[in-house]
């Protein structure tokens, strides 16, 4: 792999994250603002790591409730069945509906578990100093960043469900508790994402080569 | 992605913001989806839908569909529009660099896109079982989130602050 040159880091550079502008860090003080926005300066994300985990955890814990509780509670008939994640992917399936039990599946299973599972990776190696992958780490992330927004699909189906089936007698659906902590997890785990600093990620590859 | 030319920083944008407000507009006044079963019929509204999860009660739950369907993308327009109009006419607009920087905050969170994912989901759902037509709302919607991400893409702080810093 080439080595990458010097970071901006190194040579006292930092950009600012709201207008692009490259500013000089100043030595003297540290709470420095960018010279033409005045958006506050921060050579990295503050506290990355430790916020990160935070809400990485947090996500991890309300996974659970989130995939046992009902997403939503079906009345038709007289009869009620209650529904999770797991089982409204398997009705969709079990009716023939396979490609959109796939996207289901994919993105409300499949994509809050792969991006908790990266999320932890790329903490854990950025914490170890691990040199290993450094490109492919950061397109990890890129990834993660991407397509952790799409799990909230599940939520806007119960939404759209509520809305539309309220005829009384015939059929009702109401919400339950796993949609709740579906989203917490989807939002969660955004959060996680964006307070991590990807350049983390290439921070000692410089100090390495240097 | 790194910085390139291309088109007008500005009249680009607007005109992206302008159409986007007009296609929300549309997006909540009309009915997302319409629904028939056993002679009886109902039509579905987004504003609608979060009402009720509201009276369910599941107000957590609707504060977060509120806010990602409705909220952020009015605001993410709104902003639009407040950054670009005086542009247009060679004004800075006040606080543009806290306007300029929310945009930025929020467009993760304005999920029209998924949310339109979610329609189809719940129609296909219900296609078995009952009738399912889809509204104005739904076909605005979907045109909507496009000139979005077409807007998301025309928005470039640095091009900006190069004219008019």
């Amino acid at each position: 792999m080439n080595a990458p040159g010097p970071t901006a880091l190194a040579r006292d550079l930092v950009g600012c994250h709201s207008c692009g502008l490259v500013n000089r860090w100043p030595s003297t003080h540290t709470h420095a603002r960018c010279a033409r926005c005045h958006a506050p300066l921060h050579r990295r994300i503050p506290r990355s790591l430790s916020r990160s985990w935070a809400f990485l955890v947090a996500s991890i814990m309300l996974y659970v409730p989130a995939n046992v509780l009902p997403i939503m509670h079906v009345t038709s008939l007289g009869q009620v069945r209650a529904d999770t994640i797991l089982s409204g992917a398997e009705y969709l399936l079990l009716h023939g509906m396979w490609p959109l039990a796939l996207i289901v599946f994919v993105a409300s299973i499949l994509v809050p578990l792969v991006k908790m599972v990266i999320l932890a990776y790329l903490l854990v190696s950025v914490q170890r100093h691990s040199p290993s992958r450094r490109l492919d780490r950061t397109r990890l992330y890129r990834f993660t960043e991407f397509v952790g927004r799409w799990s909230m699909v599940d939520v806007y189906v119960v939404t759209i469900l509520v809305a539309l089936v309220h005829l009384g007698a015939v059929a009702q659906i109401e919400a339950g508790f796993g949609a709740l902590f579906f989203a917490a997890v989807v939002i969660l785990t955004m959060l996680a994402a964006h307070v991590f600093d990807p350049r983390l990620i290439w921070d000692d590859a410089v100090t390495r080569h240097a | 992605m790194l910085d390139h030319g291309g088109r007008d920083p500005v009249a680009a944008p607007l005109a992206l913001g302008i159409t986007a407000l007009i296609l929300f507009v549309i997006s909540n006044v009309f009915p997302l989806l319409e629904f028939g079963l056993s002679g009886q019929h109902d039509t579905a509204y987004l504003l609608a839908g979060i009402r009720q999860l509201y009276a369910q009660p599941a107000p957590l739950l609707a504060s977060v569909v509120l806010f990602t369907t409705v909220l952020a993308p009015l605001l993410h327009i709104a902003l639009l529009i407040y950054i670009y109009l005086p542009l247009q006419f060679g004004r800075r607009p006040p606080a543009f660099v806290a306007a300029l920087r929310l945009v930025q905050r929020i467009l993760p969170w304005s999920m029209l896109e998924i949310f339109l994912l979610g329609v189809l989901v719940a129609a296909v759902k219900l296609a078995e079982q009952a009738t399912i037509v889809a509204g104005p709302a739904a076909w605005s919607l979907g045109v909507l989130v496009i000139v979005l991400a077409a807007a998301a893409t025309q928005v470039h702080p640095q091009r900006l602050w190069d004219r008019v810093g």
